[in-house]
Formats: structure tokens, sequence, C-alpha cells
């Protein structure tokens, strides 16, 4: 973190208690404005917490020497949801992977350019892939529930990141936020292994969301899913942007439509090239008006 | 024509195995209830006194020296063969680990005789002048010290394989959290594995029990029930070797009596497969 001013997700302050958390949040020069929110008596602590924007500039992503993504620059606002739609292969999970550092988990992958988090470049020399995990979460495309129980499976990302705070609470307001607590409250010790694969993802959009993040990555969350899995995922975003900063990579164009604020397309113009951000912008317009004619014929389903 | 004759053979070879497994059983079995024809099985079982020259048969001694070895060997196969899986699952590159694995498999193929004399030539005296003045030239320390470095990559090996089997996504998914690669290798990853590695150490156990060349060379000759690991004692394997290699007559109880201890031996070792057979199955996690 280097001489940047203590930021919301400073690894001392993630440690805090929510409560000493939220104060030096608030009263942080460098947030962003936090949204009002009518309903303060409501369910989550932290509801009233801001998400954090991040900008990209000139980012390209590359699994050994092969470019998978191409100078992509993008501005990703604070509680807002971002969707990223486009056709197969054309490097959106790449992309959204590089938002956290995941991407170079991949053996032999890795990223150039430039990503902050409010202040933080990610890829600054001194960054620690671990902490900016713990700021940018990310729900995979195939739910992965840790073999432990329901519980466990939330408890544990906010346990090793030092939450201090009433852990029952936390488990219950998480799996609610997720949608899924009236279907698990009676079994939380039960394995995560013995719920259906919506329920699963579910599972592990509540343990992101235990842990807190400023940002919520989602790579294609309801591909594998079925409609009413589907239509509850959906349903959480509306309350999800208000915490959170949410990006999300999706197939389905009416999902887009449905629950993004912002959307970006992404495009490979010739077979072999990397992929790049062919058009971003409000995703009213993307769907409606679109600059770009790739742009309109994918959005209106005529390839892809 | 031919692809019958094939698949005769074929099933000739594995019908064989099988048979020769159970013409062994029924002879063990068969050995061993003429044995208990002549002695008393609750002595057998019960007495702590192995004195076959004066008839007295009862089993406990020659299994406390099997145990205490293995318990030894045990002790430090365990950490070591799972720490080393888990570097080399989690830690160690792509390449270090091709030459890692097959390297530490090599341990294996040492033969056990090797082993046993390193214990009695280098391990005990080792142990005689640094820590333990008093260490007998037999002892369970040293052979049990050099069992568990024999069966280190069994361990090793086996739990590795168990680790590396867990789905990537699971690491990805607990690195999305925030945690460290030392909280998902040893929170996650070595928890998903549970079984393949409770299965690796099962049967590290099963070949130390099994072993016989080093308790009979490091060990020593001395059925005594409860000494001290610096003292010598006798495994059951290794009874049975100094019975084979004297001058015991043929269908003499003496003789007999190595049935009932490698009966006594195959039910321990059959246990602990199932024991291993019934884990793997009942916590097996499926991705």
């Amino acid at each position: 973190m280097g001489d940047v001013q203590p930021s919301p997700g400073d690894p001392e302050e993630n440690r805090d208690p929510v409560d000493s958390e939220k104060k030096t949040r608030e009263g942080n020069p460098t947030m962003r404005p936090v949204p009002e929110t009518q309903n303060q008596d409501s369910k989550s602590a932290r509801e009233d917490l801001g998400g954090m924007g991040m900008s990209v500039s000139d980012l390209n992503a590359y699994y050994g020497s092969f470019k998978a993504v191409t100078d992509v620059s993008m501005e990703i606002q604070a509680n807002k949801v971002t969707a990223l739609i486009g056709p197969s292969g054309c490097g959106k999970s790449t992309y959204i992977r590089c938002l956290n550092r995941m991407h170079e988990v991949i053996s032999g992958a890795y990223a150039q350019g430039r990503v902050t988090l409010g202040e933080q470049d990610i890829y600054a020399k001194d960054a620690d892939p671990v902490i900016i995990r713990r700021r940018v979460g990310m729900v995979f495309q195939k739910p992965n529930p840790f073999s432990k129980s329901i519980y466990d499976n939330v408890a544990w990302g906010a346990k090793i990141n030092g939450f201090r705070g009433n852990m029952d609470e936390l488990v219950e307001r998480s799996l609610r936020q997720a949608a899924l607590w009236d279907e698990v409250k009676d079994r939380l010790k039960e394995s995560g292994f013995g719920l259906s694969g919506g329920q699963q993802q579910r599972l592990c959009i509540a343990r992101t969301l235990a842990v807190e993040p400023e940002v919520i990555l989602m790579d294609e969350p309801a591909s594998a899913l079925d409609p009413v899995s589907t239509q509850k995922i959906e349903d959480t975003m509306d309350d999800l942007k208000k915490s959170y900063t949410v990006v999300i990579v999706t197939h389905n164009m009416q999902q887009a439509a449905r629950i993004s604020d912002y959307t970006g397309f992404f495009y490979i113009e010739n077979q072999g090239d990397p992929g790049q951000l062919w058009e971003f912008d409000e995703t009213e317009k993307m769907f409606s008006n679109p600059e770009r004619k790739e742009t309109e014929d994918y959005v209106t389903g005529r390839f892809g | 024509m031919r692809e019958t004759m094939i698949k005769l053979a074929l099933t000739a070879c594995a019908y064989l195995s099988i048979l020769t497994t159970f013409g062994i059983v029924l002879v063990l079995l068969f050995e061993t209830i003429g044995f208990f024809r002549k002695e008393s099985i609750v002595e057998f079982l019960t007495s702590t006194r192995w004195s076959p020259t004066t008839g007295s048969f009862g089993i406990l001694p020659l299994v406390y020296g099997t145990l205490t070895a293995t318990i030894i060997a045990v002790i430090v196969a365990l950490p070591l063969g799972l720490l080393a899986a888990i570097y080399l699952s989690e830690y160690a590159s792509r390449g270090l680990r091709r030459w890692l694995k097959p390297a530490l498999e090599i341990l294996a193929g040492i033969p056990t005789v090797v082993y046993g004399y390193f214990a009695l030539t280098f391990i005990t005296p080792f142990l005689r002048s640094h820590l333990f003045p008093d260490i007998g030239s037999f002892n369970a320390l040293s052979a049990g010290l050099i069992m568990g470095v024999m069966i280190i990559p069994t361990v090793a090996s086996v739990s590795e394989d168990a680790i590396f089997a867990v789905p990537q996504s699971l690491r990805e998914g607990a690195y999305a959290l925030g945690a460290t690669k030392r909280e998902t290798a040893t929170k996650i990853v070595v928890p998903a594995a549970l079984s393949g590695i409770v299965a690796a150490v099962i049967l590290g156990i099963s070949r130390a029990i099994g072993e016989t060349m080093i308790v009979t060379i490091a060990m020593g000759a001395q059925p005594i029930w409860g000494g001290s690991p610096l003292e010598g004692m006798q495994a059951m394997t290794a009874y049975i070797v100094q019975v084979v290699g004297g001058e015991t007559p043929r269908g003499s109880v003496q003789y007999q009596s190595i049935f009932a201890v490698g009966s006594a031996l195959f039910v321990m070792t059959l246990t602990l497969n199932l024991i291993s057979y019934w884990f793997v199955r009942r916590f097996r996690e499926v991705y």
C-alpha cells in the first residue's frame, strides 16, 4: 500500500470488526460519495456503505505468449452493475479475472496495464494480490463450495480475514442477501455439497458477501443454473449494488439488459486476434442505439 | 476363435491371482486351526508371555513389538509425508514436481534389507553416541525411525495424488476470498483431500505392519511385553522369519504357531484396508 492514505480495504482496517471499518469508510475523504439509502433500519449493517469504483486503462492479458485481451480501458462506476457481453472466447472471463488478480493464478498467465481500485493501483509492485482479492471478490461460473458445512462455507472467508463480530449474524445476513437463507436455515451444519447447483451458487455468492468486499466480480454466475435460481440471483442484484459495485459477465442479453447500468461489449474482429472492448456505454444506449454496427448485430441477436 | 483364445487367457490370468490369494488364505487358515487344536485361543490372544520353547504362546509381546515400531514409523512418516505432498502439489513448480515425485518414489524401491542394515549400523550407533547412551544394539526406535523413512514415499505419493486431484476451482474460490496460499492449502485443499490422505496413511501403516527385514535385522528377537523403545523387541514378522530360518521341525506346535501369527497379521492388515476402504467411500467428495 506504500504511502497511500489508508483506504477502506487496508489490511489493518479489514481486520477490524464491522463497526470500526464503517467509521473509517465514512470518514475517508478518498471515498466516492456514499449513496443515500432510504431505509436506514434495514437488515444489513453495511448497506449504507458504498462500493468502490475501478478504473482500467490499456489492460493487456496474456496466457504465456498468447495475447487474449488487448488495450481495454473502462471506468467501472461505484454502486452500479456493469455487464460484460460478447461472443464466446472473446476475453470477457480473462478480462474480469484481471480485475482482482485472479488471472495470474493460472500458470504462465499475466496481465499488463493499469487497474485502480479507488486510489490503489492493483498491479503496483507493492500491491498484495491477497489484499486486492479481499477487496474485490469473485463468483465463478461453476459453483465451487468448499468441503465444509453451509455455515462454515460462509464464515470461512470472514474468519481468515480476521472478522471478530457476531459470526452467526454475519452468516445469516450474507445468506439472506444471497436469497438462500430460507432454504438452508434449518441445515446450516450440513455439507455445502448437498445443495442443488443453484443453491450452491447462491452459497458462493453469500460466501463472497460475508467478506464484505467493495467490488464483486461475477463470471457468468447463472450460466449453469435453472431459470428459478437465475431469477433469484438476478433479484439480489438491485440490493447488492446498494452496498457493492458489481461487474458481471453474461451470455444472456436479456439478463444484461435487465440488471445492468453499464454494458461493455467484447469482440474479436479477426479470428486469432486478442479480444477487445468494442463498445462501452450505459446499458440503455447499448441496447437501443449503439455506436457500432457489430454491437447492434450482437445485441439484436444477429450473431453470437 | 483367436478372440476366444485371448479372452480365455486373460480370464485365466485374472482368476489365477484370485485363486492364489484364496489358496494362501486357505493354507493359513488350515494350519492355524491345527495350531489352535493344540493351544488355547484365549491364551494366544490374551497372554503376555511368548516363549515357544516352553510352550507359552501369548501373542501380545509380538503385537507390542510390531505396533511400537509401526507407531514410531507413523510419527515420522505422517508429518513428513504430508508436508512433502503439500509442497509437491501446491508449491513446487511443474518442472520440479516432474523430477521430485519420481525421485521420492525411488525411495520406495530401496530394498528393505538395506534399510535394515542402515538402521543397525548407522541409526542405532548414531542414537547411542548423540541421544541415548543406553540404547540396545537391537531396539525398536531405530527400526521404527527407518521404517518411517521407508513409508514416506507411500504416504507422500498417495497423498499427493489426492491433493493434486482437488479441483483448481476450489483453490480459486479460496483465493477470491482473500485467502493466502498457506490458508488455501491447509484449510481448503487438504480437508478436501482428506479421504485420500487417510487412505495413504493407512496404506503406509499396512506396509509397516507387514514389513519384515527391517525389524528382523534392527529390532532383535526378544519377545518382551511392555518394553521401552530403546530395548530390543520381536515383531510378528521377525518371529516368523526366526522359525522358518531355524531348525524347527515341520508339524510341531512351534512350527504351526507361525501360521497363527501370520493369520493375526493378515487380520490386522485386512482390517486396516477395510477401514481405509470404508473411509474413502464415506468421506470422498464428489466435485
